[in-house]
């Protein structure tokens, strides 16, 4: 909770310090301030507790996530640097980034519908912005545009079905919601209208297809920090709090709701997958990808509803830092060479080898070969839908995931092929991406460490 | 008293002429207007049940919401004249450059 206090008032010292003009001490300030959060977060590690009327609720699930929202917002603040270089709009950017993470902070610990409606919003409109924030690029502006209307079509099908969910049970309260629908008899027949809209507006939000068409342009015409953050900070965000609510509130349709589930996990599979294949940008490529491994976590969530949170945590841990190990990289190259095309990869293993490095760790990982991350990541998936006896779809998943190598190792084949200018990179990026192939090889080989929801 | 379903039918009615809009209208700013109407279907049914159950959180949510799309609102318009400097239309099927 105290957490949440933190990285809310860096967000507004970071719009006071355009007024005061402290505007040199806003990064080193972000910077302390999101480990100062994470240090209260470890404070509160064993005060599970509600707040607000209960409308906020700390537990293990909630501080899990929120720890893992900031250790990967450190390092998308260390990667992304240079995009708070500028003169313009410095401190607006930082704020507005601030109020993403408190945005996805809300959403992981919400209680109450209201709750995480806000959440959503406050984490929305600041993307909004921010993936419009390179204003001559008439890609940012467009994916900005477009990310906007689908997003506010999104929040409305969200809004209707909470309304008729309110309409059945009367109580905003998520496990009062839960208690009203597994003891009363005969509820109404819109509360499922609403249970299937809340689906469609969290789908829209996790980009599950088929509410995934905006991902891909948005994620390639976004400036690439700010795609690094949708993929890694939002996304958690975004799947906690479809895992929070169907695990809480509507656990007694979770039988019903599996058809649905299945098949936006089958249709997110398999589509996603396939048209990645086709793509010749790495930004839009790994959009695809990123829209891929919502299928594996649905995967997981599907099978068993009620116990699945610490294998969905270990695998968007293992997600997460393998693909802001590759947006470094992307990053990297696309100022150094204008875009991010895979065939700017060229060479890139004699040029500059701990670049190449890190690349290739963080396809491996996400395409799921051992000793990473992410390999561990897919088998603690596919154990606990085998175990639930969903052997079918387990098999569609592991069909899908060798697609997935065939993807992601073009860019690995590209970067080998003839020879290469380095390119300079500072001392800074070069430990960040020592850190981040350090972390990936570490969770991989020791997976117990963070199994701990 | 009227009916909770009347309250009901009409907001789906209204709910659905705003989704229609945003799918089939190519200007902008009407799909603005479409989106805007979604939310307030969404407020008048909010607050239809509030009064049906005797409960004032409902009525409280209907705030939040309404502020809320207002800050959207604020930001939509913006983007619309960000993108209105750089192509000089508002018609959504410009936005057709990103491509896989």
């Amino acid at each position: 909770m105290n957490a949440l206090f933190v990285i809310c008032g860096i967000g507004v010292f970071s719009l006071l310090a355009e007024v005061f003009n402290w505007k040199k001490w806003v990064t080193l300030i972000s910077f302390i301030g999101i480990c100062v959060a994470i240090g209260v977060l470890l404070l509160d590690w064993r005060s599970v507790s509600y707040y607000y009327h209960g409308m906020l609720f700390f537990d293990r699930f909630a501080m899990a996530f929120t720890g893992l929202i900031l250790v990967i917002s450190v390092f998308w603040y260390w990667m992304s640097v240079d995009f708070f270089k500028g003169v313009a709009h410095r401190t607006d950017k930082s704020a507005l980034v601030f109020f993403v993470i408190a945005g996805a902070i809300m959403m992981v610990s919400f209680n109450n519908m209201a709750v995480l409606f806000l959440g959503i919003e406050i984490l929305s409109i600041s993307l909004y912005v921010l993936a419009g924030s390179d204003k001559e690029n008439l890609f940012s502006t467009e994916a900005s545009f477009k990310y906007f209307l689908m997003g506010s079509f999104a929040t409305g099908f969200l809004l209707f079905g909470i309304t008729l969910v309110y309409g059945a049970t009367g109580s905003f309260n998520i496990v009062s919601i839960a208690d009203v629908i597994s003891s009363s008899k005969d509820l109404p027949r819109f509360v499922y209208i609403g249970v299937l809209l809340i689906m469609v507006g969290l789908a829209f939000k996790i980009s599950a297809v088929p509410f995934h068409l905006w991902a891909p342009d948005v994620y390639q015409g976004a400036p690439t920090p700010i795609t690094a953050l949708m993929s890694t900070v939002v996304k958690i965000g975004a799947f906690a709090a479809f895992v929070k609510i169907f695990s809480v509130s509507f656990i007694r349709f979770s039988f019903s709701l599996l058809l649905f589930e299945q098949g936006l996990m089958v249709l997110t599979l398999v589509i996603a997958n396939v048209t990645a294949v086709f793509q010749s940008n790495l930004k839009r490529m790994l959009a695809y990808s990123s829209v891929a491994q919502v299928g594996y976590l649905l995967l997981a969530f599907s099978s068993d509803n009620a116990h699945s949170s610490g294998t969905i945590f270990y695998y968007l841990t293992a997600y997460a830092l393998a693909s802001i190990l590759a947006f470094t990289v992307v990053q990297i190259i696309e100022n150094a060479k204008g875009s991010a095309n895979i065939s700017h990869f060229q060479g890139l293993l004699k040029g500059s080898p701990l670049m190449a490095i890190a690349m290739t760790i963080a396809m491996l990982s996400l395409a799921g070969i051992p000793p990473l991350a992410g390999f561990f990541g897919k088998y603690l998936v596919f154990t606990l839908s085998v175990s639930k006896g969903f052997v079918g779809l387990t098999a569609v998943a592991v069909i899908t995931s060798l697609i997935g190598v065939y993807y992601y190792f073009k860019p690995i084949v590209v970067m080998c092929q003839s020879e290469g200018q380095p390119i300079s990179i500072s001392n800074s990026q070069k430990a960040l991406l020592i850190i981040l192939i350090f972390l990936n090889l570490l969770i991989g080989i020791f997976p117990d460490l963070i199994r701990i929801v | 008293m009227i009916p909770i379903e009347n309250y009901i039918w009409l907001s789906t009615a209204l709910f659905t002429i705003g989704v229609l809009g945003v799918l089939f209208r190519r200007n902008a700013i009407i799909v603005f207007a479409c989106i805007e109407l979604m939310l307030n279907a969404v407020n008048l049914l909010m607050v239809a049940f509030s009064s049906y159950l005797n409960d004032a959180t409902g009525q409280v949510f209907v705030f939040f919401i309404m502020a809320v799309a207002a800050a959207e609102v604020a930001v939509g318009l913006a983007i619309l004249v960000m993108m209105y400097r750089n192509t000089k239309s508002v018609d959504i099927d410009i936005l057709n450059r990103l491509k896989g």
